[in-house]
């Protein structure tokens, strides 16, 4: 945990979530880039969810206030997003394509497999926080297909065969 | 971490690749791809500058004639790459500049999220400074302020790769103010974004790049007349922009003879095919090419699977035949028989496989990644799923094809602010039209008895 400042003090939530000085400089940074600060709204959420993994309540008020925009601006944003998440996510995150491709070269199997190997479907966490598992939409990896992502990571082809191992590196 | 984890993580990590040598490349005919390295590294600043790099940049800046751009462009009929196949001169033209009007933007649409949709990250991947080429002659042409590389999210390497290309180019004075002693300033920033394929839609994109929900527009105003923060926008294709540096180099003419008089259409495309070939990949082959060449180049169907259909360029273009695989794969050509070539990328569908799971699978990707902004594609999209799940069951009620073909109909172009719903109902529409046996199968007996 770092220092708290007087700055993020008013804006410490509930739970407990502080925006990080290191995060907020680096949402005042990214919107330079743009006409209007709105614009880094949705880097923003990616800045929070960097650090803590998902973005909280508390955080959406947090960077309404540094950019200057309302709370339910931020809030749309971050609910319309499929990458933002709202709920708490496990340390890794598996993005399995479904899209066309994939569906035509076993994605149904490779499904099957990752649901039997983590013993969760889709929008569930492993027991142990370790996994989340979520649909997601072409990868454009389709020469690669099936492909499916884990993190910052992209693999195809992926047999079922390939799982244990690969998910062993995300420990 | 145990070397073995590490060289199986290796072994199934996923990299862009051109299945096509170095020697079968050459500036003169493959302007996309000629660079390209056969290890598949980068072509950083350096070497790109050893292979023409940016020669139309100081070519075109020298000249100090905007104008004349756009009407080499015009000229070589440079068509949008990224489906629809406008005229990127025409584009251009239209873009209001000069007078009172506030120098506005240049964004690329890299949001590359069409399934079955592949090239745009290897142009990204393996050869940034051609797109940032294409960019600068993009803002010098349309007097844009400011470029985007509005990327996808999920392409982290892409963003890694752009990133520090467009640092090398900062550095040597490629962008920046005083562009080559030219006295133009334009600068690139890369946007990434957080999911959802309707980012792609244009004005749905500028919307994402403002920080708001990505909601389509609606036209007029077209991005060209009031587009990001009310300035005048261009938004274009990776690969369309990619096209740029060559055409202004070597003239409409050059372009135009790339595609070997298979079609009116000219120039060079990153054509590829997936799903279930021998060797699935991407090759830049002359525009017009046919699909029997390409599947033939991905070695044809694996194992002994039979051709039962195929998507031409994606997932909102509609079905054609085995019978449609002599066809010229341009835009023109490809829209006459009911489809649309849309990204140029092949994706197979073998005789073994059910058109109705096929075409679930496919409903299910546009009914998730509906914006939700009109009633026929948030409500429509849905329930096209349901029909289609309980048909794939063989589930199926007297009058769901009829119902079907409505919904499809209802979602068709014209009916809602963007070319989502449209997408989708192209390749229902032709599903239904090719292989309505197969859906009429998915209704049950009983309910056949009670209709007669």
């Amino acid at each position: 945990m770092m220092a708290t400042t007087p700055q993020t003090e008013r804006i410490i939530g509930s739970d407990g979530f502080q925006l990080h000085p290191a995060d907020e400089a680096a949402m005042r940074a990214e919107a330079h880039h743009y006409e209007q600060p709105q614009a880094a709204s949705i880097e923003a959420l990616k800045i929070v969810q960097r650090r803590h993994g998902w973005v909280p309540d508390e955080a959406i008020a947090a960077i309404a206030r540094v950019l200057g925009i309302g709370p339910g601006e931020v809030e749309g944003v971050a609910t319309f997003y499929s990458l933002i998440f709202r709920q708490p996510v496990g340390r890794h995150v598996v993005l399995v394509c479904d899209s066309s491709s994939c569906f035509l070269t076993g994605f149904d199997e490779l499904k099957q497999a990752l649901v039997r190997e983590l013993g969760i479907d889709y929008g569930e966490t492993t027991t142990d926080n370790r996994f989340t598992l979520l649909p997601v939409c072409c990868l454009g990896a389709c020469d690669g297909a099936p492909a499916l992502m884990i993190d910052d990571d992209t693999y195809g082809p992926v047999a079922a065969d390939d799982l244990p191992g690969l998910l062993e590196a995300y420990p | 971490m145990s070397q073995s984890i590490a060289s199986q993580r290796q072994s199934v990590r996923y990299r862009s690749r051109l299945l096509q040598p170095e020697s079968e490349r050459s500036a003169d005919t493959h302007p996309l791809t000629w660079r390209l390295r056969d290890d598949g590294e980068v072509v950083w600043l350096a070497e790109y500058l050893r292979k023409e790099g940016y020669d139309s940049v100081s070519k075109a800046l020298g000249n100090g004639d905007p104008k004349a751009i756009i009407a080499t462009l015009k000229e070589a009929n440079v068509r949008g790459r990224g489906g629809a196949g406008f005229s990127a001169g025409l584009k251009w033209s239209l873009t209001l500049q000069g007078g009172d009007m506030p120098r506005g933007y240049i964004i690329c649409n890299a949001d590359e999220m069409e399934p079955g949709t592949f090239k745009d990250r290897l142009l990204m991947e393996q050869q940034p400074h051609l797109l940032i080429e294409g960019m600068i002659l993009a803002a010098y042409a349309n007097n844009s302020r400011y470029g985007y590389i509005f990327l996808r999210g999920e392409y982290l390497e892409s963003a890694r790769v752009l990133n520090r290309a467009l640092e090398e180019a900062r550095e040597a004075g490629w962008l920046g103010p005083d562009i080559n002693g030219s006295g133009f300033d334009f600068d690139i920033a890369v946007h990434t974004g957080a999911g959802r394929y309707i980012c792609g839609e244009e004005t749905a994109l500028i919307n994402s790049l403002e920080g708001k929900r990505a909601n389509p527009r609606t036209k007029p105003p077209f991005p060209g007349q009031s587009g990001a923060w009310g300035k005048p926008s261009v938004v274009n294709n990776v690969e369309t922009l990619c096209n740029v540096p060559a055409v202004i180099l070597n003239g409409a003419d050059w372009y135009q003879a790339l595609s070997g008089g298979r079609t009116d259409d000219g120039g060079s495309k990153l054509y590829g095919v997936s799903g279930p070939v021998e060797k699935p990949g991407l090759w830049e082959l002359p525009m017009g090419i046919t699909g029997r060449e390409i599947l033939e180049r991905a070695g044809g169907m694996r194992g002994n699977r039979q051709l039962k259909a195929w998507l031409p360029g994606g997932a909102s273009t509609g079905f054609l035949l085995p019978e449609h695989l002599d066809l010229p794969l341009d835009f023109d050509t490809v829209g006459k028989e009911g489809s649309r070539l849309g990204t140029g990328l092949l994706t197979v569908v073998p005789q073994d496989k059910s058109m109705v799971a096929v075409m679930r699978n496919l409903e299910e990707f546009f009914a998730r990644e509906s914006c939700g902004w009109c009633t026929p594609c948030r409500d429509g999209l849905p329930w096209t799923v349901k029909l289609l799940q309980a048909l794939e069951l063989g589930q199926g009620e007297a009058g769901d094809i009829e119902l079907l073909d409505k919904l499809a109909a209802d979602c068709g172009p014209g009916q809602t602010f963007c070319a989502h719903a449209p997408g989708a109902a192209m390749p229902l529409q032709t599903a239904l039209k090719h292989f309505r046996h197969e859906f009429e199968q998915g209704v049950t007996a009983r309910s056949k008895a009670a209709e007669v």
